[in-house]
């Protein structure tokens, strides 16, 4: 079954800026991330997933960022959905501040956008996608082939056509990439 | 003769066996193609590259469509399992396959079945499943970056969702997952460890590490670690010492890359078609690069 078809935004609302009113929440295994992840963003709200803080020593290799103050409501979502966290951390000192999953390399004619293990890089001329690497999940020679050589909004999107933590990994880059290249 | 266990991303591309050539851009398999670009196509069209500089190098593929949904996969899986037992290899590389444990377990008899045990190399899925059945110590070669080194070396993950450095992959860490890795018996008898400095591992630690020549541009590029599994599987297939075919390849592949001058927009086809210079220069010792070997 693929992770992506949960996957399907409303409406976002609004997370706090300062770090304080900010919490993360630490899962078992990177398939409930991903889930939560679905869950959380299908209800409206404005949650995102990134790498865990180094002072967090378990779970998996992604945590959800989240507004603190709606931790009930949050965690009531998740209920629903049979989705428990491993644990809540408040984000209370740097710390504990969580990893942003995404590096940026400009290469001046080239973008190359990495989130987590997959990179995505585009002409930046053409907003073509000129390669894709990362990743020895079974589905990254198919995500590659069906995306490279096509623009970013003719180009299928990972979580239609992705099978993996590869594939998700890769959604976030292309998500990413996306958003720097919208006008 | 050299066997390679993998897949092309296309569905419709049924499983077929035999030996396999190159022409152009693609590899050439019973009458089908498959572009180079893409999976386990580049790992075969760059062991194909380093047998035209040995010489005589026969290539035999197994390969099926899989786009990552595993049916092409478990029906290689099955043919493995009543084709290798009969079969005289003396090396098998298995390549993107869907990591199914059971499967794994049965292909692995098959191998016990042949008259001659083979060199078996693995990366990427099939070398998740030999992982996750606890046989990984089975293995000659494992080639795996440094998130799925973090996955050998977590003694509790029964898949890569588990473990902590699989997606955030650190360099850095490289040392001590290799360690623990070999502690728990879930890596091969050598490991070559890809990423921006290439290790060589046993059981004692790192052996070396090839780190030159270095080119930005191939971080972008995608293939890059399949063709450096195709060189060493070549290398070994020709006779070569495993950790000598290990050292070899890791710097024939940074030379091909260095010649091919690329930029985040090359294609690993491009690669592929430096490696037989490449590795003539390195085999004469007369690479730019160097290795600190321990």
């Amino acid at each position: 079954m693929s992770f992506f078809e949960f996957l399907k935004p409303k409406k976002e609302k609004k997370l706090p800026e300062s770090d304080q009113d900010r919490g993360i929440l630490v899962f078992e295994h990177t398939s409930e991330v991903i889930r939560a992840e679905s869950v959380l963003k299908a209800s409206g709200w404005k949650i995102r997933v990134m790498g865990p803080p180094p002072e967090i020593q378990s779970g998996c290799d992604l945590v959800i960022e989240f507004p603190l103050i709606e931790e009930l409501n949050i965690l009531r979502t998740l209920r629903k959905a049979g989705i428990s966290p491993k644990k809540i951390v408040p984000v209370s000192s740097p710390l504990l501040r969580p990893v942003d999953l995404f590096q940026i390399k400009d290469f001046g004619q080239y973008l190359m956008v990495r989130a987590a293990n997959m990179k995505l890089t585009v002409e930046k001329k053409t907003l073509n996608i000129v390669n894709i690497s990362g990743g020895g999940c079974p589905d990254v020679p198919y995500l590659a082939q069906e995306m490279v050589g096509k623009s970013l909004s003719e180009a299928p999107s990972p979580r239609e056509i992705g099978h993996t933590l590869c594939g998700y990994a890769l959604q976030l880059a292309y998500e990413e990439m996306t958003r720097r290249c919208s006008p | 003769m050299l066997a390679i266990v993998g897949t092309v991303p296309d569905q419709k591309f049924p499983l077929t066996t035999g030996e396999v050539s190159m022409e152009d851009d693609e590899i050439c398999i019973q009458g089908k193609r498959a572009h180079v670009n893409r999976g386990t196509s580049a790992l075969l069209a760059a062991a194909i590259k380093t047998g035209e500089v040995l010489g005589q190098l026969e290539v035999f593929g197994y390969l099926v469509g899989d786009i990552g949904l595993g049916d092409g996969s478990r029906k290689l899986y099955e043919y493995l399992t009543k084709d290798l037992g009969r079969s005289e290899f003396s090396a098998i590389t298995f390549h993107y396959l869907q990591p199914d444990v059971d499967w794994h377990n049965r292909v692995l008899f098959a191998i016990k079945e042949m008259t001659k045990q083979p060199i078996l190399i693995a990366d990427a899925g099939f070398m998740y499943a030999a992982k996750m059945s606890g046989q990984a110590a089975a293995y000659d070669l494992f080639t795996p970056d440094a998130g799925e080194l973090a996955f050998l070396a977590d003694e509790t993950a029964p898949h890569p969702f588990y473990t902590r450095g699989f997606l955030l992959q650190d360099e850095k860490r490289v040392p001590d997952l290799i360690k623990r890795a070999y502690a728990h018996k879930n890596a091969s008898r050598i490991l070559l460890v890809k990423g921006e400095k290439d290790h060589l591992a046993d059981q004692d630690g790192i052996k070396a590490t090839i780190d030159s020549p270095a080119c930005e541009a191939m971080e972008a590029m995608g293939g890059t670690g399949d063709t450096l599994t195709g060189i060493v599987a070549g290398l070994i297939e020709s006779g070569m010492e495993i950790s000598k075919a290990a050292i070899v390849a890791a710097k024939a592949n940074r030379l091909a890359g260095y010649y091919a001058r690329p930029t985040p927009a090359t294609q690993v086809i491009e690669i592929i078609r430096q490696i037989p210079g490449a590795l003539e220069e390195i085999l004469q010792e007369k690479v730019t690069g160097k290795a600190t070997t321990k």
